[in-house]
C-alpha cells in the first residue's frame, strides 16, 4: 500500500505492506539507521521519532498510520550545513552516551520534553524521561545534557 | 506479525459498519499492535480509526466532560478544560506508560481493551462515566466485565466517554515499575450521589470498593478509610505483589488520596 508522508521535512511516497512497522520502513526501506530497534517491545524507547513534534516509539507503531504525518528521525535533526541541534551538542559536551545505541531516541525525546515543559526541572526531566532506557551511563550525565540542552533551547 | 489486511475508516458509521463485518478496530495501537508483535492477537483485517475527526476531542456538556475515543492521553494531560473541570483526569492521564506512549495511545483504545491494570477504567467507575458507542450509552458501572471484557458486542465501536464532574476526585497508583500498569490504582471521587472509589490493578478488573464507599460517605477522612479492612481473598498474587500486599495498598493509597483531597480543601 502506498504511504505519504514528510520525512525530515521532505514529502516521501513510498510502498509498504500492511504489517511494516514505521521503524522498519525508516531503516530497511528509506536505509535511516539513526532509528535503532532496541527491545522490539515498546520499552526501551531507542525507536524514539517525532511525529507531529511528539515523541513516539516508531517499533510499535504501522509504518501506514502516519499517512499525512510529519516525521522527524534523528537524521533530521542536525542543521543543513551539518551544525548540530543544541540538544545534540549538549549530549556531547557532557559525555551523556557510552555505546551511543539509546543516544538517538534519548535525543529526540529530549527535544519533544524540552519543547512542551521548557521549564522542566530534574525531578521532571528524570520522569518525563521514563520511556527511554540506557544501559551505560546510569542517567546521571544524560539529565546534565537534557538541562543543558533546554538551557540553550530556550535561548536559541 | 501474520499478514493482516489494512483500511482506513472515513467516519465512525463507516469504522463500526466494518467491524460489524469482522474487521478490527485499530485506535492508538499501543496494546494491539505489541500483541500483534508476539503472535498473540491475529486479527486479519485491522480497520484504523486514526483519520477520523469526530472521534477526537474534549468539550463540556451540563455538568459533564465528554472526551472522544481518539483523544491521546497526552492530549487530556494538556487539556486546559480537563485540568480545570476534573484535574484528576488529567493527572491520570499524564502518568500512563511513558510520553511516547501518551502521544499515541487514546481513551477509547484503553477503555475498549479493558486491561486489568489499565488507569482509565478506574476514572471511568468511580466518575460514574457513560460509555457511548456507535449504537448505544453504557454506563461504567455496566460496562467492565473483568479482564480484558466489556459489554461492548462484536463491531461497536466506542465513539466517545462522558466524565461527570465531581465535587472532588483524586488518583493514586502505586506503579509497577518495568510495565508502568498500576500495581494497584485507587481513584476516590466525590460526587454529588455520594462518595465512589474505583480500584483497578488489585483484581481479575477494575471494581468499586463499597466498603471504602460507605465509610467515606460517613466520614471523608483518612482516618475513615484506615478503619475499613480491606479482604484479599479475590486479589491477584503474583511476583510483584502478594494479594495481602496489594489489599494493603488499596487501603493506604485511599488514606493517602483522602488526605490529599481533604488538605486542598482546607488549603
Amino acid at each position: 500500500m502506498q504511504l505519504q508522508f514528510t520525512l525530515n521535512g521532505k514529502a516521501r511516497r513510498i510502498d509498504v505492506t500492511p504489517n511494516t512497522l514505521l521503524v522498519q520502513a525508516l531503516r530497511e526501506q528509506l536505509e535511516l539507521t539513526g532509528t535503532h530497534v532496541g527491545c522490539d517491545t515498546a520499552q526501551c524507547g531507542a525507536c524514539t521519532v517525532l511525529r507531529n513534534g511528539h515523541a513516539i516509539k516508531s517499533c510499535n507503531t504501522l509504518a501506514l498510520q502516519h499517512e499525512g504525518a510529519e516525521i522527524t528521525t534523528i537524521e533530521g535533526l542536525a542543521g543543513a550545513d551539518g551544525s548540530l541541534h543544541p540538544m545534540q551538542s549538549a549530549f556531547k559536551e557532557c559525555h551523556a552516551l557510552q555505546c551511543g545505541f539509546c543516544t538517538p531516541g534519548m535525543v529526540l525525546s529530549a527535544v519533544d520534553l524540552c519543547r512542551q515543559r521548557p521549564h522542566a526541572s530534574e525531578a521532571e526531566i528524570r520522569e518525563q524521561l521514563e520511556g527511554n532506557l540506557c544501559r551505560c551511563t546510569g542517567y546521571h550525565n544524560i539529565v546534565l545534557a537534557v538541562q543543558q540542552g533546554q538551557r540553550a533551547m530556550l535561548a536559541g | 506479525m501474520h499478514a493482516f489486511t489494512y483500511e482506513r475508516a472515513s467516519s465512525g458509521a463507516d469504522a463500526a459498519a466494518r467491524a460489524a463485518a469482522g474487521a478490527k478496530l485499530l485506535a492508538g495501537g499501543q496494546t494491539l499492535l505489541a500483541s500483534m508483535k508476539q503472535r498473540l492477537s491475529d486479527p486479519g483485517r485491522l480497520v484504523d480509526l486514526g483519520g477520523i475527526g469526530e472521534l477526537v476531542g474534549i468539550r463540556r456538556t451540563g455538568a459533564a466532560l465528554v472526551i472522544g475515543a481518539m483523544t491521546t492521553h497526552l492530549a487530556v494531560t494538556d487539556s486546559a478544560l480537563v485540568q480545570s473541570a476534573i484535574p484528576a483526569l488529567a493527572d491520570l492521564a499524564a502518568h500512563i506508560g511513558d510520553r511516547q506512549v501518551r502521544a499515541m495511545g487514546t481513551l477509547g483504545g484503553s477503555v475498549a481493551n479493558n486491561d486489568p491494570a489499565a488507569c482509565y477504567p478506574s476514572a471511568l467507575l468511580a466518575l460514574g462515566a457513560t460509555v457511548q458507542t456507535s449504537g448505544r450509552q453504557i454506563a461504567a458501572d455496566d460496562f467492565f466485565l473483568g479482564m480484558f471484557a466489556t459489554a461492548l458486542f462484536e463491531g461497536e465501536l466506542i465513539t466517545a466517554v462522558s466524565f461527570p464532574i465531581p465535587k472532588r476526585a483524586l488518583y493514586l497508583k502505586f506503579k509497577q515499575p518495568a510495565s508502568r500498569f498500576a500495581l494497584v490504582g485507587v481513584f476516590v471521587a466525590e460526587l454529588d450521589a455520594g462518595v465512589r472509589v474505583a480500584v483497578t490493578g488489585a483484581g481479575n478488573g477494575v471494581f468499586r470498593h463499597t466498603a471504602l464507599e460507605a465509610a467515606l460517605d460517613r466520614e471523608f477522612s483518612a482516618g475513615s478509610a484506615a478503619a475499613v479492612p480491606i479482604a484479599s481473598a479475590e486479589l491477584n498474587s503474583d511476583i510483584h505483589a502478594s494479594a495481602a500486599y496489594r489489599a494493603n495498598l488499596i487501603s493506604v493509597l485511599t488514606q493517602r488520596a483522602v488526605a490529599q483531597l481533604v488538605a486542598q480543601a482546607a488549603g
